[in-house]
């Protein structure tokens, strides 16, 4: 099932990238980036079948961290909202230069 | 040689496997953000199913604990908090221009991601039988965790509790108000 598990977290990964790529919503960016984060989850859950339990441990650390990344990344976002009055990357464009 | 998997098994993987990937595509192709959310839980959990069939049965509970049930409420909170429902003024696409080049980076990152997974890598590290299920066994399912998390791991987890107080106080600090007169002061 090693074959199986990391052809479905290529489709998964990449789902995810072009999510980024072609949406404008941040929220919707968003989850996309955490759409990824499960995607390299389930590559060590399946490397971790074969490899012992480190595999399980780092995806406990991957959970923590996307935790923080949504509790801060979210404020972020309401915090432009608060500012802008719109989520739409298209808007947010002060930092292109 | 992987060893040989019951048909009951391989059905219930392929099962899950589908589910989470057309689950994952309806939730990048829909223009309401409540509806690609709720898709996205199911993805996770589909998910999570995979990982009990792997052998990796408390992540699979974190993973419907945490993930589904702590940080996509906390996404759908701040979709309905800026009552973002409306599709019409929100969740366009970009141009498609940006869409082609999308299409293009996707594909080539699958072939590039799919050529590593197909080529040596799979075969080169070939599971053993029944060292999963013997690690189970031995410590349980939480035991199996629980043993290198709280001692080659321990530091890391120390450190984990560090970054978890800083995204508290950095939420805090961001999502606070700051045009109108402070309350309390």
């Amino acid at each position: 099932m090693l074959a199986e598990s990391l052809a479905l977290s290529a489709a998964l990964f990449t789902i995810g990238v072009v999510g980024v790529l072609t949406r404008r919503n941040a929220i919707i960016i968003f989850m996309c980036v955490e759409l990824m984060l499960n995607a390299v989850n389930l590559v060590f859950i399946a490397f971790s079948r074969a490899y012992g339990a480190a595999g399980q441990v780092f995806v406990v650390f991957v959970m923590t961290v996307a935790a923080a990344e949504a509790a801060v990344g979210l404020a972020i976002i309401i915090a432009i909202y608060r500012h802008r009055q719109t989520v739409d990357l298209q808007n947010i464009n002060i930092m292109k230069g | 040689m992987e060893p040989h998997y019951p048909l009951f098994y391989t059905f219930h993987f392929y099962l899950f496997g589908v589910i989470a990937l057309a689950s994952a595509l309806a939730f990048v192709t829909r223009r309401s953000p409540v509806a690609a959310a709720l898709w996205l839980v199911n993805t996770m959990f589909s998910l999570s199913a995979l990982y009990v069939l792997l052998d990796a049965q408390f992540i699979g509970v974190m993973q419907v604990l945490v993930y589904a049930g702590a940080i996509m409420v906390v996404f759908l909170f701040v979709i309905m908090l800026l009552n973002l429902g409306h599709p019409a003024e929100i969740a366009d696409r970009r141009g498609r221009w940006a869409v082609l080049g999308a299409t293009v980076v996707g594909i080539i990152l699958l072939a590039e991601v799919m050529f590593i997974g197909r080529g040596d890598l799979a075969k080169k590290y070939e599971v053993p039988r029944g060292f999963a299920a013997e690690q189970l066994q031995k410590f349980g399912a939480v035991g199996t965790i629980a043993r290198p998390l709280f001692n080659e791991y321990l530091l890391a987890f120390e450190l984990t509790s560090v970054l978890l107080l800083v995204a508290i106080a950095g939420a805090v600090v961001l999502g606070r108000r700051r045009d109108g007169a402070p309350r309390a002061r």
